[in-house]
């Protein structure tokens, strides 16, 4: 178990650009996009930090930009870290952690088709949950569905 | 994806199991590549009961969204329940009273009980033995009875509260948990007999859908399919919350992670939540059972959360708030949902009737898979 | 004494007294024929309600009570329902041999009764290839199968039509070897001879080790046979939804149903000859007062015991095993029963030869 300073000390010496937010229970680091394969890379064989167990992967729409969230945790040293990556609302693209973490693959999938964040070198990016000719990206703030939708 | 394919091109037989089909329990669609009976792969479609429950929590109050969870993982809906009430009080800051705490870990283990019956009873009918079906629901009944009378509903609790829970336990709770404890505890070994014992399904189930350690961890399993291949990550022991600190209790592991391990290890499981209950049931302290709270609950702008233990695997709640009424993004991490990632990698290579083998010992649920 | 012989013989008198003896025989013809789809009937009514009420206290339950006296004609119910439902034939089937395959199973299932004695000299066609003759007919079935599930055009079909081919090919075998260990005994494959040489004792007592082994290996091969749980593989629910008949509903399902369980009656009253004497009642060597005692309880329900008792044992059978995999099915047929029962007709010829029986 890494305390929260110790971890922050170590995602620093990996990548310097990595910004950090105060408060909240885990420790959140923010990574610009094109460089947060190599990060999670870093984190996951990194023998000290082996953050081998992705519990979480999702995305979160903030009007203005698309975040990814990767919740992380060590089965090893039982600690946990939150990789937080802004993507561009218009263009959204990151690189996939499918080889890394096995689960992502169907996490992705799923990000894919409810936010249309595109992963590249995803395996086999195709519609999870929804049929192949659903339009639009429904956890978006901006979805609209008259047929589907109920306000409330 | 969905056209009528009988044969592709290396001649290779595809059938669809499912979205109606006996052994998927619900509305799962696996589109199976066949060679013979040996299966290539398994390509999972999902969606055909999502009902997109972190969209419409969006737009429900914190009090009112606590509800939706029950109809994901329906077996463990009090749960889920519990999760987000735990989720809702950390980001308020709401001290639950020491009563609160017992009732709700003492229902959550009876939860857990009456989804591994149900889960052992389905388990043995997936591999043809329709008899213990029946059998674990005669015990089974015996849990939602007393569910009924404390909670007023069955399956979906919504007991659960910001703060403790609905109402105070029934007078009459505590002496029949323990009738039922006794009774079940002789049932167990009737359990064993009938199956566990039983060489035909020790063959079905043996050597059946091999996960390694690595793998599990790789593929995000979590619950009895991580732990029969010897991943620790019981949140109890790892995370604990609510009072599961001052519990004794073991977690189960095995280390084989195939279908058998699974299966023993929600056997020993059940045998835990028994000795659990039985440390709580006769010290439930006297006191409020919920929380003073506001009328109109507003959490604070902010990030939350939560991860529990359901009878299936590690269930997270992630709450992003923007200090709203409502919240302003949901996420609910299913352990069904990653268990079934690991599926195509544990039964490639083998017949198709281990595949059914390998869902049955996985336990999935699909309400819970979809969300 | 009434029994069904006298009965039988009677109606024989009267028919040629009253009728020329061609004419006789034809009329003799309709009524067996007419007989025969009674039994059929009654025994898929029987065997039905039986499965459901046996089942139902296996798993702790009531079972069906509303229709009729504790839910006796509930089966007759269910009959009806099948009887007004459509009939649905699948579009890109092969209309003929899908509605043939019923009919292929079904008399395959009903010319096995021909042989079979109900009661003392009550039989319709005592033929003197009896054995061979129900060996060889029984295995028409399986055409009729395999018909059904290449002709419904579905894949959960043609798996388990392959399956079940496959199964009752390899388990023909364990149950023909262990029928000729009887035969061997008997020295005749008529089926009133066998159970004529059973007058001092059924085979089962009298024929030591061999005759047990057979007898068990008999039972689990028709239960293969038949496609009985835990050898249900053709039409596994959980993994074919329902293997060959997916496709069939309203009385070509019926007909499916009901030979499933007329094979059974068939299975167990071969069984119940062979190995339990049949209608013979239970004597002992030559201990006459006893034997003379049996002999008063009619033959006929000495039949009907055994055969109902041994359709119990496959129920329960049924009820309480899960079932094997495919592979699993064949390796237990060719790597387990049939070397078992090839070394068992020779320890069995050993002692037959010896005379080392009671």
């Amino acid at each position: 178990m890494m305390e929260r300073e110790a971890l922050q000390a170590q995602i620093t010496a990996i990548n310097a650009n990595v910004t950090f937010e105060e408060g909240g229970e885990m420790l959140n680091a923010f990574v610009d996009p094109k460089e947060c394969r190599d990060l999670l890379q870093t984190l996951h064989n990194m023998d000290d930090l082996a953050f081998d167990y992705m519990f979480c992967l999702t995305c979160v729409d903030w009007k203005t930009h698309l975040t990814m969230v990767y919740h992380l945790e060590s089965t090893k040293h039982r600690h946990v870290v939150v990789i937080k990556s802004k993507l561009d609302r218009e263009n959204p693209e990151i690189d996939t952690m499918s080889d890394i973490w096995r689960t992502a693959e169907l996490l992705e999938r799923e990000v894919y088709e409810l936010f249309g964040v595109r992963f590249i070198n995803h395996p086999d990016l195709r519609k999870l949950l929804l049929s192949d000719e659903w339009e639009g990206w429904p956890l978006r703030k901006d979805y609209e569905d008259p047929i589907n939708m109920i306000k409330l | 994806m969905l056209e009528e394919i009988a044969v592709n091109d290396t001649g290779d037989l595809i059938i669809n199991v499912g979205p109606q089909h006996p052994s998927t329990h619900g509305v799962l669609h696996l589109i199976i590549t066949l060679n013979g009976e040996t299966i290539k792969n398994i390509d999972p479609n999902l969606g055909y009961i999502h009902r997109s429950i972190e969209k419409m929590c969006e737009s429900l109050s914190y009090r009112q969204f606590i509800y939706v969870t029950s109809r994901m993982d329906y077996l463990s809906s009090h749960i889920n329940n519990h999760a987000c009430a735990l989720t809702v009080e950390k980001g308020l800051q709401i001290e639950v009273p020491e009563r609160a705490q017992y009732i709700r870990v003492i229902m959550d283990e009876l939860t857990r009980l009456a989804s591994h019956q149900l889960w052992w009873g389905a388990a043995a009918m997936d591999v043809g033995a329709l008899t213990p079906f029946f059998h674990a629901f005669r015990e089974r009944e015996m849990i939602n009875e007393i569910m009924e009378e404390t909670c007023g509903a069955r399956l979906t609790m919504n007991y659960n509260v910001p703060g403790g829970v609905m109402a105070d336990i029934h007078p009459d709770f505590q002496r029949k948990t323990k009738a039922f404890l006794a009774f079940f505890k002789d049932k167990l070994p009737e359990y064993d007999e009938l199956v566990t014992g039983n060489i035909i399904f020790q063959n079905r189930m043996k050597d059946i859908g091999i996960i390694s350690k690595e793998d599990a961890i790789s593929y995000g399993c979590s619950g009895p399919t991580a732990r029969a291949s010897g991943v620790s990550c019981d949140i109890r022991k790892t995370h604990p919350y609510s009072i599961y600190d001052k519990v004794q209790f073991d977690e189960v592991l095995e280390t084989t992670g195939d279908s058998f391990g699974r299966y023993l290890v929600r056997m020993q499981e059940m045998r835990q939540s028994i000795h659990i209950i039985e440390q709580l049931i006769d010290n439930i302290p006297e006191g409020d059972f919920q929380a003073k709270t506001k009328a109109v609950l507003k959490l604070p702008k902010g990030e939350f959360y939560t991860r529990v233990e359901t009878a299936r695997g590690e269930l997270g709640v992630y709450i992003v708030s923007e200090g709203g009424l409502t919240p302003y993004r949901i996420k609910f991490r299913s352990p069904g949902f990653s268990n079934l990632s690991a599926l195509n990698h544990m039964a490639k290579g083998q017949k198709i009737g281990d595949m059914v083998a390998i869902m049955a010992t996985l336990d999935l649920v699909i309400p819970d898979i979809d969300r | 004494m009434i029994s069904f012989e006298y009965i039988a013989d009677n109606i024989d008198k009267w028919l040629n007294n009253t009728f020329s003896p061609w004419l006789a025989l034809t009329i003799e013809f309709v009524i067996v024929g007419v007989l025969c789809i009674g039994l059929f009937a009654v025994l898929g009514l029987v065997l039905i309600m039986m499965e459901r009420k046996v089942s139902a206290y296996m798993q702790v339950r009531l079972g069906p009570n509303r229709v009729g006296p504790k839910g006796m004609f509930q089966t007759v119910a269910d009959t009806l329902k099948l009887l007004v439902k459509e009939g649905l034939t699948p579009a890109g089937s092969d209309k003929f041999l899908f509605n043939l395959a019923p009919f292929v199973v079904m008399i395959a299932a009903m010319l096995v009764l021909a042989p079979i004695a109900f009661a003392k000299n009550f039989q319709i066609w005592d033929i003197n290839i009896g054995v061979l003759y129900v060996s060889a007919v029984s295995s028409i079935g399986v055409i009729g199968i395999l018909m059904a599930g290449w002709a419904s055009n579905n894949k959960y079909s043609l798996l388990g039509a392959m399956r079940s081919g496959a199964q009752i090919v390899s388990y023909e075998l364990s149950a023909g070897l262990s029928i000729l260990v009887v035969v061997i005994f008997t020295g005749d494959l008529s089926i009133s001879q066998i159970i004529e040489s059973q007058q001092t004792g059924w085979w089962i007592f009298r024929g030591h080790i061999p005759m047990l082994i057979a007898f068990i290996i008999f039972i689990i091969a028709v239960t293969a046979e038949t496609n009985r749980a835990p050898f249900d593989l053709a039409e596994a629910e959980s993994e074919l939804t329902a293997g060959f008949h997916t496709e069939y509903s309203g009385m070509k399902f019926a007909l499916f149903f009901l030979a499933e369980y007329v094979n059974i009656f068939i299975v167990c009253a071969i069984g119940a000859t062979l190995f339990l004497g049949g209608w013979m009642p239970l004597h002992i060597g030559n201990w006459e007062a006893f034997n003379s005692i049996m002999d008063w309880i009619p033959s006929s329900l000495w039949f009907v015991g055994k055969t109902f008792f041994l359709i119990f044992v496959i129920m329960w059978f049924r009820w309480t095993f899960p079932r094997l995999r495919i592979d699993q099915l064949l390796n237990l047929e060719w790597k387990y029963l049939l070397p078992i029962s090839m070394f068992n007709l020779l320890l069995a010829t050993l002692i037959a030869i010896q005379g080392w029986y009671f």
